[in-house]
């Protein structure tokens, strides 16, 4: 019996796409191709589109659309829906309409500037454990391993205990403990692409590591990096609006949605909706991501979820 | 409609009427099978061929009222002893499938269920559908496994599929699929992923076991040459239609259609070889391994004289593909050395400098993971220009031009990304990009071997061609002895890291043969519907090595 | 048979080797910081008399690493040294504390995760139907809201509006477990609601990629029956996954645990750690770091084991 090694891998052009000597047509690319997509998109996609669009402007715009200032007293506390105030004052008297626009402004944006942080470290360090693999894969590995062992509120509560509260501690210490999943996935998929012929004709041809991690491998994991981008945003968001509910995140007086719920929550106990507010404003906008993030996903995916 | 005794004096077990199926892609639902009928008698196989996109095996799985996903059944009628399938709901359809229709899947490996013991995959057919009971459903596995020559057949059955070897597994899938003893058996391509001398066991198995039973066969797959010694009957498909239809020995004798023709005379193409004179690359006393593992190579020793093309033949595990990366300096040898020309190449990839790596390049065998998905032509080719020749701006633009004249390919080419070009065209970018370097030589690991064998044959000619014009080498790696034929001037057989025979091509290939090569020509199936027998025939006689 | 001993001896060995690591950084990341404990519990009022005597009475004179180990020592044999705040015995503290916290988890986990289980197979199974989609937009909505969201609108309608469950969530030992259990109904909802929509996601799309494999068609052309396909060729293999699935989301639990009990006052370890948070108590947010990282751990290297003794090709060998 000269029976070999098992069953080779199926040969993907045996039953592939029609191989035919007339090449596929040429597609489009570019802005056009990407108008189109977002001419067909879902209901759902256009939706969340539109919801985020409409945060952004009002983070952008807020002192122009605020009543009043982010901090000023304009009343006695906990006044009810008015003309004056339109959702009322909180509970040092301050306007909640104008508290929940530079919200908008700070815990969106701090959120935004996290998640661009966690990228830069996460990407970064997967991408050189993918491309450089031995040592560096495996060193980077376990510290990530190891900082992942520990459930990531936990770590970031003890962090902040040590490190104080800070905007900049806040945003390094959980843009650090986020990386670690950007990591894990960026390395995933990178290993995926590292193992492709062409990264080895790069390697052949001489190229240096430089080329193969930004030239090969980046653009070819671009598509779940954004997804994951969408994500991790959605994520950072809940997270720090966490803490700050827990009054461990962003400081007073700053303008915040978690930390505006728990100031006012002794309203909650009169049967009051208005300082969940907020919380409903993180609601929407997580909900308005994850469906952008379901769409694209559904997209690149070449509607493998559902035939 | 459901009872139409006219068509001949027995009523056929399968009628397929007028069948159309459509495919998605990217949203799009396009038609993949054009309206084909097909009969089929009891007791006859009937072979189904095409190359890739033919929709052989949509057809195959429409016999049994099945549609994959991404597809579906939008008309036709499939008549199967007198009940139209497709009218019929799923629950009634279940009662056909397995019992009196089987099916067999190319791969084997992944079609077993891993956390189930094969005899229990065995007689879950039959004790489900009611056939027999599982004490006598566990006695006819083990007869049928003895019968397929399954080592120990008595537990053989109590083994899980990681834990048995390739052709061990499509013989095991054979003997589930008989479980029932079904009318009609569907075989997709079953032996596509073995390795030659593993395919031809296999066959034989299939081609006793269909006799003995007297079942009706479908057997699809892409070489004319395997169905020829199984098929009564052939169908030649093509986008979906069919080409031409004919009894087996008739249809090869007498092909009716150019298509049939050319997918007939595929393997003729023949390199008449030449001497070498001066060696370009020079292989001694080769030995290496992979991190702790066993040796791969050991003790090879090959000459590649310039402008000529060696052959390394050999099956999977022969360690063919490892001398490649030894060559390219990926895996550094253990032993021995390399030298091109006169010049010791370093052992490391990182050792050598941009002037010895210009001079080596490859070619692999899946082009689509040889191209950077997100890279055009004109940056694909352009960047070895740039890389090693320094070439900017207009003339980096002229060359890859003429590359792609050079390698066959229209200039319009020259800003679509790969996924907007055929398999073949596909290859050829990758043969433009190996040019682009002016190597003296090309490694081409399996370079057609994931291609159809038309657009194969296109290939190799145009490597041919090139090497007339240019003067450059190749080491050509294949597991395949017609491309052999078609492309070496020398040739070096492998085997489990050893070599077992080199020398020019018409001195290997006539014998007499070292017993490993014998093996190896003998099992390359011929398109002569006799072959099997006779080789089977002959081995019975001389006992096997 | 052996060599999944070997491997689940070493997975083991892997898992206490981690929660020593763990324990190190818990300890040892205060280390980072420029100054030290001293000055920070003395804070303004600092002198170098004053820093000197806090730091010998805290044992800060000696090396980093003794104190580790001393550390280590004390909470092998269960004592977490004494609060920074109250001066009270760690140990004491969480006691009943932990308890509690445990309870609620449990009693959140026993619901959710049978729940979620049953439906993320269900919704796999009828993809795309009214079902599939009610339940998906149920659960990107549910993982969407922050937990003191869905917590404070449990509140305002069943505590507030209608009056049925209590909104602070008061429980002691020695309640009867009925009246411990109508306590924490509220907190535990809001848990269940948060876990069942991570795990049922990822149960759907781990069943929805197994039932894509090649040998779900093959039996499916073998005319068995969809009910025996799921339960003899999907969930066999469906096992291992789902146990990842269900571990990975119980950190869900953990974190969420921590904002539900400050939400509904609960007294358990996560109001605990938060407090302690506030007031920079150090030693007891470590032991409470500890704790809840010892018991993720534990969690986790379960569900390696269990997907290894679950695998079969470890269970049988070549």
């Amino acid at each position: 019996m000269t029976e070999s090694t098992p069953t080779k891998a199926a040969d993907p052009a045996l039953d592939g796409p029609a191989d035919t000597l007339e090449p596929p047509p040429a597609r489009i690319h570019g802005w056009r191709a990407a108008w189109r997509e977002l001419v067909k998109a879902p209901l759902t996609g256009k939706i969340g589109l539109v919801i985020v669009l409409v945060y952004i402007f009002t983070a952008i715009f807020a002192p122009v659309l605020a009543p009043y200032g982010e901090t000023e007293v304009v009343g006695k506390q906990f006044q009810q829906w008015s003309s004056a105030h339109p959702l009322g004052t909180d509970n040092l008297g301050r306007d909640v309409l104008t508290r929940m626009i530079y919200g908008a402004r700070n815990t969106v944006g701090v959120t935004f500037l996290t998640t661009c942080l966690t990228f830069v470290i996460g990407a970064a360090t997967g991408l050189l454990a993918a491309a450089v693999g031995g040592w560096t894969d495996q060193m980077l590995s376990r510290i990530v391993d190891v900082l992942m062992a520990i459930p990531l509120l936990i770590f970031a509560l003890l962090l902040l205990t040590i490190f104080g509260t800070s905007i900049p501690m806040l945003v390094l210490i959980v843009a650090v403990l986020e990386s670690t999943r950007v990591f894990r996935l960026t390395r995933a998929v990178g290993m995926n692409i590292v193992v492709m012929d062409y990264v080895e004709v790069a390697k052949l041809r001489g190229e240096g590591l430089g080329w193969v991690m930004g030239r090969e491998v980046l653009p070819n994991i671009l598509s779940p990096l954004f997804a994951e981008f969408g994500l991790r945003f959605c994520f950072i968001f809940l997270l720090i609006s966490a803490l700050s509910f827990l009054g461990l995140g962003l400081q007073p007086p700053t303008a915040d949605w978690g930390s505006m719920v728990r100031e006012n929550a002794i309203l909650i106990t009169f049967g009051d909706f208005t300082p969940l507010l907020p919380a409903a404003a993180i609601a929407v906008l997580t909900i308005a991501v994850n469906l952008i993030v379901d769409w694209f996903l559904h997209k690149t995916s070449g509607l493998r979820d559902d035939h | 409609m459901t009872t139409n005794g006219n068509s001949g004096p027995a009523e056929p077990l399968l009628q397929i009427r007028g069948l159309r199926i459509e495919g998605q892609s990217q949203e799009i639902w396009q038609e993949i099978v054009k309206g084909i009928d097909l009969t089929l008698q009891r007791g006859e196989i009937l072979g189904l061929i095409g190359e890739s996109g033919a929709g052989k095996s949509t057809i195959g799985l429409a016999a049994l009222a099945f549609a994959r996903g991404g597809c579906r059944i939008t008309g036709g009628e499939v008549i199967f002893d007198g009940e139209d399938l497709l009218k019929l709901p799923e629950r009634r359809r279940r009662a056909y499938r397995g019992k009196r229709i089987a099916y067999v899947a190319q791969s084997a490996a992944a079609a077993f269920n891993p956390a189930h013991r094969l005899i229990d995959q065995y007689i879950e057919t039959a004790v489900t559908h009611g056939v027999m009971s599982e004490k006598q459903a566990r006695q006819e596995a083990v007869e049928l496994y003895r019968q397929l020559q399954l080592p120990d057949p008595e537990t053989f059955g109590q083994r899980y599929p990681h834990q048995v070897s390739g052709g061990q597994l499509q013989r095991a899938m054979v003997a589930t699929a008989m479980a029932c003893k079904p009318d009609l058996l569907v075989f997709d391509e079953p032996t596509t992923a073995l390795d030659v001398t593993t395919q031809i066991e296999v066959l034989a198995a299939i081609k006793d076991t269909v006799r003995k039973y007297d079942t009706a066969a479908i057997y699809i797959t892409h070489d004319l040459a395997v169905v020829a010694q199984l098929a009564d009957r052939i169908m030649v498909l093509r986008y979906g239609e069919l080409v031409e239809e004919g009894n087996t020995r008739e249809l090869l004798e007498n092909p009716r259609k150019s298509y049939t023709r050319k997918l007939l005379a595929v393997r003729g193409l023949r390199k008449d070889e030449e001497r070498g004179e001066t060696s370009l690359l020079t292989i001694s006393n080769i030995s290496a391994a992979y991190a702790r593992s066993a040796m791969v190579l050991r003790d090879v020793s090959i000459r590649v004289p310039e402008g000529r093309t060696v052959a390394v033949v050999g099956e999977s595990g022969s360690g063919k593909s490892t001398l490649a990366r030894v060559i390219t300096g990926l895996l550094p040898p253990l032993e021995g050395s390399i030298s091109l020309r006169d010049q010791v190449l370093p052992a490391t990839l990182s050792a050598r400098n941009k002037d010895t790596l210009r001079r080596v390049q490859m070619i692999y065998q899946l082009p689509d993971t040889a191209l950077n998905p997100r890279q055009r032509v004109r940056d694909i080719i352009g960047r070895p220009l740039q890389f090693y020749l320094g070439l900017t701006g207009r003339k980096r633009r002229e060359r890859v031009k003429e590359l792609l004249e050079m390698t066959e390919l229209d200039e319009r080419y020259l800003d679509r990304y790969p996924a907007e070009l055929s398999g073949g065209q596909k290859q050829r970018v990758c043969i433009a990009r190996a040019l682009a370097a002016e190597p003296d030589l090309i490694i081409c690991d399996e370079v057609t071997s994931a291609l159809d064998q038309l657009v194969a044959e296109h290939v190799l000619r145009l490597l041919l061609r090139l090497q007339r014009e240019l003067k450059v080498s190749y080491l050509f790696i294949t597991h395949d002895l017609a491309t052999v034929n078609a492309i070496a001037d020398d040739v070096v057989v492998m085997c489990e890291g050893r070599i077992v025979e080199q020398g020019p091509k018409t001195e290997v290939f006539t014998p007499p043969h070292e017993d490993y090569t014998q093996i190896l020509l003998d099992s390359v199936p011929e398109m002569d519907p006799d072959w099997l027998d006779r080789v089977l025939e002959e081995r019975k006689t001389v006992p096997a090595a | 048979m052996n060599k999944v001993l070997v491997m689940v001896a070493q997975r083991i060995a892997l898992g206490l080797l981690t929660l020593f690591v763990v324990s190190a950084i818990i300890f040892l990341a205060v280390e980072l910081l420029p100054g030290d404990i001293a000055t920070e519990i003395l804070g303004q009022t600092a002198t170098p008399e004053t820093v000197a005597a806090i730091r010998r009475e805290l044992g800060l004179d000696q090396p980093a690493y003794i104190r580790y180990f001393e550390w280590l020592l004390g909470v092998v044999q269960g004592d977490f040294g004494r609060s920074l705040a109250t001066d009270r015995e760690i140990t004491e503290l969480i006691g009943a504390r932990l308890l509690n916290t445990l309870f609620l988890a449990l009693v959140a986990a026993a619901v959710s995760v049978p729940l979620a289980i049953g439906l993320g197979v269900m919704a796999a199974l009828y993809r795309n139907s009214t079902f599939d989609r009610s339940v998906n937009i149920f659960t990107l909505s549910a993982i969407s809201m922050p937990e003191f969201f869905i917590a404070y609108m449990l509140i305002l309608f069943f505590a507030v509006r209608i009056g049925w469950f209590p909104s602070l969530s008061k429980v002691d030992l020695d309640q009867p477990l009925f009246d411990r259990l109508y306590a924490v109904a509220l907190p535990a909802v809001t848990l269940t609601l948060v876990i069942v929509a991570h795990i049922m996601r990822m149960t759907r799309a781990t069943i929805i990629n197994l039932m894509s494999s090649p040998f779900i068609e093959m039996a499916t052309l073998k005319g068995l029956p969809p009910w025996r396909i799921v339960v003899r060729h999907a969930l066999p293999n469906a096992w291992a996954p789902i146990v990842n699935v269900v571990v990975i989301n119980l950190a869900y639990l953990i974190s969420g645990v921590v904002v539900v009990e400050v939400v509904f006052v609960y007294p358990g370890l996560g109001q605990l750690m938060v407090d302690s948070v506030v007031k920079r108590d150090l030693p007891v947010v470590q032991a409470c770091s500890l704790i809840f990282a010892a018991t993720y751990i534990v969690l986790n290297l379960t569900a390696d084991i269990l997907s290894i003794v679950s695998n079969p090709r470890l269970l049988h060998p070549r």
